[in-house]
């Protein structure tokens, strides 16, 4: 074939594939910009004539006249924020020192308890949900991040340990013989030698488990209904819910929720690739 | 008197003390709950979780392995299941191949990539929701100003549209992560084999079926069982793009749990269905690690 030829068409592939992943987001954009009269106009607008950020200051300025999902965004992004930071700092901490238990130390049935440990990434929630709300309820725990925080650990523990096990696997074993001989005790050893060379392992893993944790609903829809705990995720789902279409509040709040998984992923690119093929697992 | 340990001993020692938060979360949060389920799924309860339950051991499941609600939303859980996935790995590996191919702006492509993958899930429902619209929706938009439609189609009213419409939206989502670890496997190829069979004259395609394909086998089988796992308990882009309508036409298995365990209050019955739903993701999951761990060979 000729050569100008096949790259015309590679780059028309290429830019059909640039679409289909743009067009959606571009449209979620301008209708987080553009006014209800547009948003609702036949034919469609699709440049606002007269973009605003009126959504945007609804949600972080609210005034009176504003619909309650709109009012209380904010707090719901900061209740995303805490629950999906302390599920990382968590499972970053207790995760890494399982794994390197499973992967350095001779403890025995090391091989089964891992892929025992997997097994149970892999329930689903709903299988776990009815017990764990009976527990919240008992505690009175519903309504609150704790019991988010404390249930998403279901996934992102067995998840965390799996991914760093990987990058533990990795490092050879030469370097804590070595650090042995220098006086080191196996947690001087994992402290000043492992953990600093699997730096990028817990960044990879912290971030597939802040997204994971930031992204999750089932849980959140079940045991949150006030501002007190509820996340973005379920936010969002109300604005479709439980009022009359107020879509550019909708819009701006998806825009909102998608920026920081967004930003950060773009930022560790490196290392989210480096993670997929590890085996890493966010949908 | 103290016996001094050996290495060994004290290796294990310190390893115990490292998991042991582990495995006291992992018992508590995942094995305990899922045996309580298991244990409910075995009462009656259909008044609500404080209600009363009467034993009836496997009689929920008989119940529903003769109901045709249940068999229902099993089929459009398959449904969902393998259109999606047989069409999200073939997409994924198009794009993976045409980024490997490196025409011009593959370096933009592969990152653009990412942001599909990174957008919540609840947040790529409820954009595809408002484009299918059926008033104001940017398909219908787009598709009457290019002349393929007369008049504003009402997209998600229609049960035999909505759940290929809940897939285009899985696809989005989807695709883009599959790309991605299909292109990184690419990546790691050997160039000498292929380069060799085009010598023996080997055509493109054979090149691609015979040579190329098999050695990207274990990446796929990850994405593939990744894929099918997380395809069958599908449930918050129905959620937020259907809620299971028209018609029931979108409720999948996990749905329908949902549907029995939170909105009609039939805990036993619900339970039920959610370790059945456990059951086949466990029998994945070890497909899964069958694939990925193996540690004499490392890919």
């Amino acid at each position: 074939m000729n050569k100008a030829l096949r790259t015309l068409i590679l780059v028309l592939l290429v830019m059909v594939v640039l679409l289909f992943i743009y067009l959606p987001v571009a449209w979620l954009v301008i209708s987080s910009i553009s006014t209800r009269a547009e948003l609702l106009s036949t034919p469609i607008h699709w440049i606002p004539q007269q973009p605003t950020l009126q959504n945007y200051l609804n949600i972080f300025f609210p005034s009176r006249g504003v619909s309650e999902v709109a009012r209380t965004f904010r707090i719901t992004l900061w209740n995303s924020f805490v629950v999906a930071s302390s599920v990382t700092a968590i499972t970053l901490v207790v995760g890494s020192l399982a794994a390197y238990a499973l992967i350095r130390l001779r403890l025995p049935f090391s091989q089964t308890l891992l892929i025992g440990i997997m097994g149970t990434r892999m329930i689903p929630e709903i299988s776990l949900v009815i017990p764990l709300y009976i527990f919240a309820s008992r505690f009175r725990l519903l309504n609150t991040p704790t019991i988010l925080i404390v249930t998403y650990l279901s996934f992102a523990l067995p998840f965390a340990i799996w991914l760093m096990a990987a990058f533990f696997d990795t490092i050879p074993i030469e370097l804590e013989d070595a650090a042995r001989v220098d006086g080191c005790n196996r947690l001087q050893t994992l402290v000043r030698i492992i953990l600093p060379i699997s730096a990028p392992g817990l960044v990879s893993t912290g971030l597939f488990v802040f997204l994971t944790a930031w992204d999750e609903f089932f849980f959140a829809l079940i045991f949150t209904s006030t501002v007190a705990a509820k996340t973005v995720p379920v936010a969002i789902a109300e604005f479709t819910g439980r009022y009359v279409v107020d879509v550019g509040s909708m819009m701006t709040g998806g825009v909102l929720a998608a920026i920081p998984p967004v930003l950060f992923s773009l930022i560790f690119q490196r290392y989210i690739v480096s993670g997929l093929t590890a085996g890493a697992v966010k949908g | 008197m103290v016996r001094k340990l050996t290495l060994r001993q004290y290796d294990a020692l310190i390893g115990f003390i490292l998991i042991l938060p582990s495995l006291i979360i992992i018992l508590g949060i995942s094995l305990q709950p899922i045996l309580s389920t298991l244990y409910f799924s075995l009462f009656e309860a259909s008044r609500g979780i404080n209600a009363s339950q009467t034993f009836i051991g496997l009689g929920n499941y008989v119940a529903l392995l003769t109901d045709a609600v249940f068999w229902a939303a099993i089929g459009r859980t398959l449904y969902f299941t393998l259109v999606s996935v047989v069409l999200e790995l073939v997409l994924g590996l198009a794009i993976a191949q045409l980024i490997h191919t490196r025409p011009p702006g593959w370096r933009f492509l592969r990152t653009s990539l990412i942001i599909p993958w990174a957008v919540p899930t609840i947040v790529n429902g409820t954009m595809w929701r408002w484009i299918y619209n059926a008033d104001y929706g940017a398909l219908n938009g787009l598709l009457s100003q290019l002349g393929l439609i007369d008049k504003y189609i009402p997209w998600l009213t229609k049960p035999e549209l909505a759940m290929n419409l809940v897939i285009l939206a899985d696809i989005w989502h989807s695709v883009p992560f599959i790309a991605l670890i299909l292109q990184a496997a690419l990546a790691t190829l050997p160039a000498d084999l292929e380069e060799a069979a085009a010598v023996d004259g080997a055509n493109a395609l054979q090149r691609f079926l015979l040579i190329r394909l098999p050695l990207l086998r274990p990446a796929i089988l990850v994405a593939l069982v990744i894929r099918t796992v997380e395809a069958f308990r599908v449930f918050d882009i129905i959620y937020v793009i259907t809620n299971g309508g028209p018609a029931f036409s979108t409720v999948t298995i996990s749905y329908l749990t949902y549907l029995e365990t939170f909105s009609f209050g039939h805990i036993g019955r619900g339970s039920a269905l959610s370790f059945l739903i456990s059951l086949f993701t466990l029998v994945m999951a070890f497909v899964y690690i069958r694939i990925l761990y193996r540690p004499e060979e490392k890919l």
